[in-house]
């Protein structure tokens, strides 16, 4: 599986087409039977691209609507029928929504509990997944099978004494609240466990037998192989974090306290329908994530399908 | 570990000698953060789910009253009946993902990493900032989608605070945020299969239909059975969409609120934390049985090689 996923993932928009064309003929075992049948293969599919495309139309029309409306005058918002281009364009809504809300704070907020959940994973559920993959130590699989039951189980079953436990160590309201439940993970563990398990251990002990202790084994020798793992589990954390609601809505009630997912949703209750202003406060919340995306797209669209076949 | 040279190392010995120390310098804090803020957790949510929280904190045994009055409360009826609609149309989602991973996986299809990542693009955005603009279009009176129908001649409605179609509206918009992750798995899963057996199928005379059908989906079927499974964990937890776009006010919400909704009301609005509790138990209990049951059926459909 793993190699026809890499195969899968490497082919980016550029990764020749020519190249993958050239490797499926030999396979073909009988061009000869049906000439007449075997459309040339560098003739593009036109209906294919036609309903991808329609697809594609979907998919996008919201966020370039979104776009749109944050510069428009809120009467050119609700008007019927509606322009399509901003006229005028306005930049106020942006500047409202700076003045309705500490929206530097928000932000500030959600950077510091994307980074300190996601490096807090990375480092741990690393350790962790090392441990249970190669080391030997009693009672390790009663811990790992306690591990598993975590991932069963569904997030509101832990919420409440979560609640309770950041509420008694008077966390609430403040970042370790935020962070702090986030940083210990079953699934990025078991996730890293299953990667370190497909490396062969052939490295690992040349390491040991060399007199490495596993600290240094594992520093120097596994974690540069498990770059892939690691890869995956940033992004799925980076994502999950950036976008979290739930727990943020409960653990914060200040405005200067709140991550920007908690943000939108004051937003609503402070401008209503007065789209152009929500859509310039959306906006705002999204576009650090989507340019990271379209920077690291290959990562991310990696990271998602290796979680999606691991997990 | 002192190994001389020469010296007959069995391989399969390996890190079967060090300390265990070593063990618990690494799996240590994972295991104390998990059994603090999740195992812990869980085992005091049940004993939650037996108690009244009191008006100033303190928690009063009551059995199993609150399980006995959820069981009886029509709120909880009209939330399970919700949760499983949305469910239901979410996993509409999985035939079109499938269909789009195979369009996108025509040979020699040129763009396919272009429309890999505009299909992808609602993955990375925060679901918080979907439903607003979601809103927006579904505005009854101005918002695109009845403007765009009104155009052809179709009246629109109030799509999200009409009882009859806000759980489906909500429902759509979850369709469509979650079509990425699936079609970048089944892609995924698409390319794992070998050309020589599309290929024989070419040759025995089956069109791109019946290619599809008998050849791609069971082939894609272990794909498809994680998606399933995992989609159907997710959606039985929807909270995120429902909060953001059905508000407080909305006349439509007690025909979209979820189970989970009803727990963040009971458990973090109305200081009725037994009863929220006891909700989690009841969800938990179906999720393990729907997957369970899933695992059961999975013999079935589900092609391993």
């Amino acid at each position: 599986m793993s190699e026809a996923l890499r195969e899968a993932l490497t082919d980016t928009a550029s990764a020749r087409p020519a190249a993958t064309a050239a490797t499926r003929p030999a396979t073909r075992t009988a061009p000869r039977t049906a000439p007449a049948a075997t459309t040339p293969r560098r003739r593009q599919p036109w209906v294919v691209h036609a309903l991808l495309a329609a697809g594609a139309v979907v998919m996008v029309f919201p966020f370039a609507w979104q776009l749109l409306t944050a510069f428009k005058t809120f009467q050119a918002s609700v008007q019927v029928p509606p322009s399509i281009l901003p006229d005028p364009w306005v930049f106020t809504n942006f500047g409202e929504v700076f003045a309705s809300m500490p929206f530097g704070s928000m932000f500030l907020n959600s950077v510091l509990l994307t980074v300190l959940r996601t490096a807090g994973q990375v480092v741990l559920c690393t350790m962790a997944g090392y441990a249970f993959a190669r080391l030997s130590f009693p009672g390790r699989n009663v811990i790992f099978v306690a591990f598993l039951s975590v991932l069963m189980v569904p997030t509101q079953l832990y919420l409440l004494p979560q609640y309770e436990i950041v509420q008694a160590l008077g966390w609430l309201d403040s970042l370790p609240g935020l962070v702090m439940p986030g940083i210990f993970s079953a699934f990025g563990t078991f996730l890293m466990r299953q990667f370190f398990m497909s490396l062969p251990a052939e490295l690992e002990e040349a390491a040991r037998l060399d007199g490495a202790n596993p600290w240094q084994a594992f520093s120097r020798v596994m974690v540069p192989l498990a770059r892939p793992g690691i890869v995956a589990l940033t992004v799925f954390t980076v994502l999950w974090s950036w976008n979290d609601l739930l727990w943020p809505l409960v653990v914060t009630t200040s405005p200067e306290k709140m991550p920007l997912s908690v943000g939108l949703a004051q937003m609503v209750g402070l401008h209503g329908t007065d789209f152009p202003v929500l859509m310039a406060g959306a906006l705002l919340a999204t576009l650090p994530m989507l340019v990271t995306f379209m920077v690291l797209q290959r990562q991310f669209i990696q990271g998602i399908a290796f979680t999606g076949s691991k997990g | 570990m002192s190994a001389a040279p020469g010296a007959v190392v069995p391989r399969r010995r390996s890190g079967a000698q060090q300390s265990p120390w070593w063990a618990l310098l690494f799996v240590g804090p994972t295991a104390l953060g998990l059994a603090v803020f999740y195992l812990w957790p869980t085992v005091r949510t049940l004993y939650l789910s037996f108690t009244e929280a009191g008006m100033f904190g303190g928690y009063t045994w009551v059995g199993l009253d609150n399980y006995a009055a959820l069981l009886a409360d029509p709120e909880l009826l009209t939330a399970l009946r919700n949760t499983f609609v949305y469910t239901v149309i979410v996993l509409v989602g999985i035939p079109v993902a499938v269909v789009v991973a195979t369009l996108l996986n025509t040979p020699g299809l040129r763009g396919r990493g272009v429309y890999r990542v505009l299909y992808f693009l609602p993955v990375v955005t925060m679901p918080a900032a979907i439903a607003l603009v979601w809103r927006m279009l579904y505005n009854g009176d101005y918002g695109v989608l009845n403007q765009a129908l009104g155009a052809v001649g179709i009246s629109g409605r109030s799509w999200l605070t009409d009882p009859a179609t806000a759980l489906v509206a909500v429902a759509v918009v979850a369709i469509w945020a979650g079509l990425g992750t699936s079609i970048v798995i089944f892609l995924a899963g698409l390319q794992g299969i070998p050309a020589s057996v599309m290929e024989a199928a070419k040759l025995d005379g089956a069109g791109p239909v019946r290619t599809f059908r008998s050849v791609t989906v069971p082939l894609l079927s272990p794909s498809i059975f994680f998606v399933s499974v995992v989609g159907i964990i997710g959606a039985l937890q929807v909270f995120d969409l429902v909060y953001m776009m059905v508000g407080r006010n909305n006349p439509a919400l007690p025909d979209t609120k979820t189970v989970v909704y009803l727990f963040y009301e009971a458990g973090f609005l109305d200081n009725h934390r037994g009863s929220a509790a006891a909700i989690a138990f009841v969800l938990l209990v179906i999720i393990l049985g729907l997957t369970v049951l899933q695992f059961r059926l999975q013999k079935r459909w589900v092609h391993y090689e």
